[in-house]
């Protein structure tokens, strides 16, 4: 090997981790457009897309490869590839055509700071392992607001105006309710970097399931660890948090109940009427990406990231234990599906929520953000500084 | 007189919107895992599940004439479908039958008999009016073509589709 690439080496796992957490969330972003049609349809008693295959008969195959629809998401692309790019003549071209790309690039770029798994063959699965994740994160998510707020100024059309100017101003009124409902967090784990507020749960119990760490004995003497007082009443406020979290997160995703800047009814499209092919599908993946990002959140910040309890009966105790990728590299990898499995879990959550609420009406999306959400997470974060001063580590 | 709706009292749980949540989350959940297992469904799958065994008796799909049984075409062109047709699909080009033909009583067929399935409005007054009982509204409801000339039925087409039809009244006939 040439002596001038050995400085450079660290950068291949780096770039691998990135093209597969790319390519990754991009194939989630694929198919939770299919499953949310899938979804759709099963709530309300319909079927939903079962026809695009392979069409291997293209191929010279005698038969095409129909396997229910898996392959939609292929078709939409190809559709949004092949169909004509129109910028209307009244809009302002260069923020016009910034907008998608502002929409789709922060919702990306968030998940770079989100642990993904424990370690592999000696790696941190995480593309940035940086202190100030946590940060990171909240700064970059409420870039994306930018590219609607432009989609809908620069479109020059009241439909996307009203649209742009709603959505801004509920992401700005969430993003305040969100980030105060984890100051508790950060309060109890005292860290900012995702990655160890991770192995913090890991150690020490999920935030929403304090008891995942749980170890009971019966021999040769009761013990019971892992649950302890604190542990219990510190769950009051983690509850809360999660509440009002999960809920910012879906004003902050603009998903039904909150998706008043593309209320379909009122504003025909919101704040991309204006656009179609590849543009649209631009805001379309960056939806859904930052909802894949939301949920990834969710996950690592209270329901324990790649954490998976191990129940293991051995010398007379029942203990839930943690295995970490140093233990094994199937470990590593279990742990990294165990993180896709409750981000899934989660986006299909998000899409029974959108198919059961009502969309709010303005004022109440206002007063929920303002008068409730942001007075309780205060009131929490009073709750939690209180009982960590009677209840110190 | 302007009426006010009462609006109802929400008790503190309700104002959470939390346990209209979970309820609605309920029915949804419910929906959603009968659909998982086939249950509930109501769709038909068109190109492999047909209507053709639902038809209503009194089920109107395409119109077309007929032949009885004794090799006859019933339409003796007197065109009174094509004064009654209410989109005017239906263009008649009347034919003398020559003397000495079995038929010659008849006087007349068609020489060319045209619908055109574009216009076409699946009404059936043509067969309501047709003096002679010869042209009738099928059961088919599959009209297809790649161009506007395939989705003009002619009169060869218009037979094919009809077929033999017995038991038909004979005006010269004692009996029925």
């Amino acid at each position: 090997m040439p002596d001038f690439i050995q400085p450079w080496l660290f950068l291949l796992p780096i770039i691998i981790k990135v093209v597969v957490v790319f390519a990754v969330v991009m194939g989630l972003v694929a198919y939770a457009s299919l499953a949310e049609r899938k979804v759709s349809a099963f709530i309300q008693d319909r079927v939903g897309p079962n026809r695009v295959g392979l069409p291997l008969t293209l191929l010279g195959f005698k038969k095409d490869l129909a396997i229910g629809g898996l392959f939609q998401p292929l078709a939409d692309g190809l559709k949004f590839l092949l169909k004509e790019d129109l910028t209307p003549g009244h809009v302002k071209p260069f923020y016009y055509w910034l907008a998608p790309a502002l929409t789709v690039v922060p919702a990306l770029l968030t998940i770079a700071a989100v642990p993904f798994g424990s370690t592999l063959f000696g790696y941190k699965m995480v593309v940035a392992d940086i202190n100030v994740g946590f940060l990171f994160v909240f700064a970059i998510a409420s870039v994306g607001v930018y590219g609607i707020v432009m989609a809908g100024w620069s479109s020059n059309s009241k439909y996307s105006f009203l649209g742009g100017v709603r959505s801004s101003a509920q992401m700005i009124s969430y993003e305040l309710s969100m980030g105060l409902s984890l100051v508790p967090l950060l309060l109890v784990m005292g860290e900012l970097n995702l990655g160890k507020i991770v192995e913090y749960q890991a150690w020490h119990g999920w935030t929403l399931l304090p008891f995942t760490d749980l170890r009971i004995q019966w021999s040769p003497h009761w013990e019971i660890s892992g649950l302890n007082w604190r542990e219990i009443l510190l769950w009051i406020p983690m509850l809360i948090s999660f509440v009002i979290f999960t809920t910012a997160v879906f004003a902050e995703t603009n998903r039904a109940p909150f998706d008043l800047p593309e209320s379909e009814t009122e504003l025909v499209g919101g704040y991309h009427t204006e656009y179609s092919s590849m543009k649209f599908a631009c805001f379309f993946m960056g939806e859904y990406a930052a909802m894949i990002t939301g949920c990834a959140l969710i996950t690592t910040l209270f329901l324990g990231g790649w954490h998976l309890p191990i129940p293991i009966i051995h010398d007379g105790a029942f203990s839930l234990q943690t295995r970490t990728g140093d233990h094994g590299t199937l470990w590593g990898i279990l742990n990294i599906l165990t993180f896709l499995g409750k981000v899934i879990f989660l986006v299909i959550f998000f899409m029974f929520v959108r198919w059961t609420l009502p969309r709010f009406r303005y004022d109440q999306l206002m007063r929920l953000g303002w008068v409730w959400f942001f007075e309780i997470a205060l009131a929490n974060i009073v709750l939690v500084a209180v009982l960590l001063a009677f209840f110190p580590k | 007189m302007a009426i006010t709706v009462p609006r109802p009292d929400l008790s503190a749980a309700e104002k959470t919107y939390l346990p209209a949540l979970w309820e609605g989350l309920k029915v949804t959940a419910r929906h959603f895992k009968n659909n998982l297992f086939g249950k509930g469904k109501v769709t038909m799958e068109y190109p492999e599940e047909r209507w053709d065994s639902h038809l209503p008796e009194y089920y109107r799909g395409v119109p077309a004439l007929v032949t009885d049984e004794h090799g006859k075409d019933r339409c003796v062109s007197c065109q009174l479908c094509e004064f009654i047709c209410p989109p005017r699909a239906i263009t008649i080009t009347p034919g003398e039958i020559p003397p000495g033909d079995t038929f010659a009583k008849t006087e007349k067929r068609p020489q060319e008999f045209k619908i055109d399935m574009i216009r076409c409005i699946y009404c059936g007054m043509c067969e309501e009016v047709c003096p002679e009982q010869a042209i009738f509204l099928q059961k088919d409801y599959l009209v297809v073509g790649t161009r506007r000339e395939d989705m003009v039925h002619d009169k060869q087409k218009l037979y094919e589709i009809g077929g033999l039809k017995t038991g038909l009244v004979n005006k010269w006939d004692e009996k029925k």
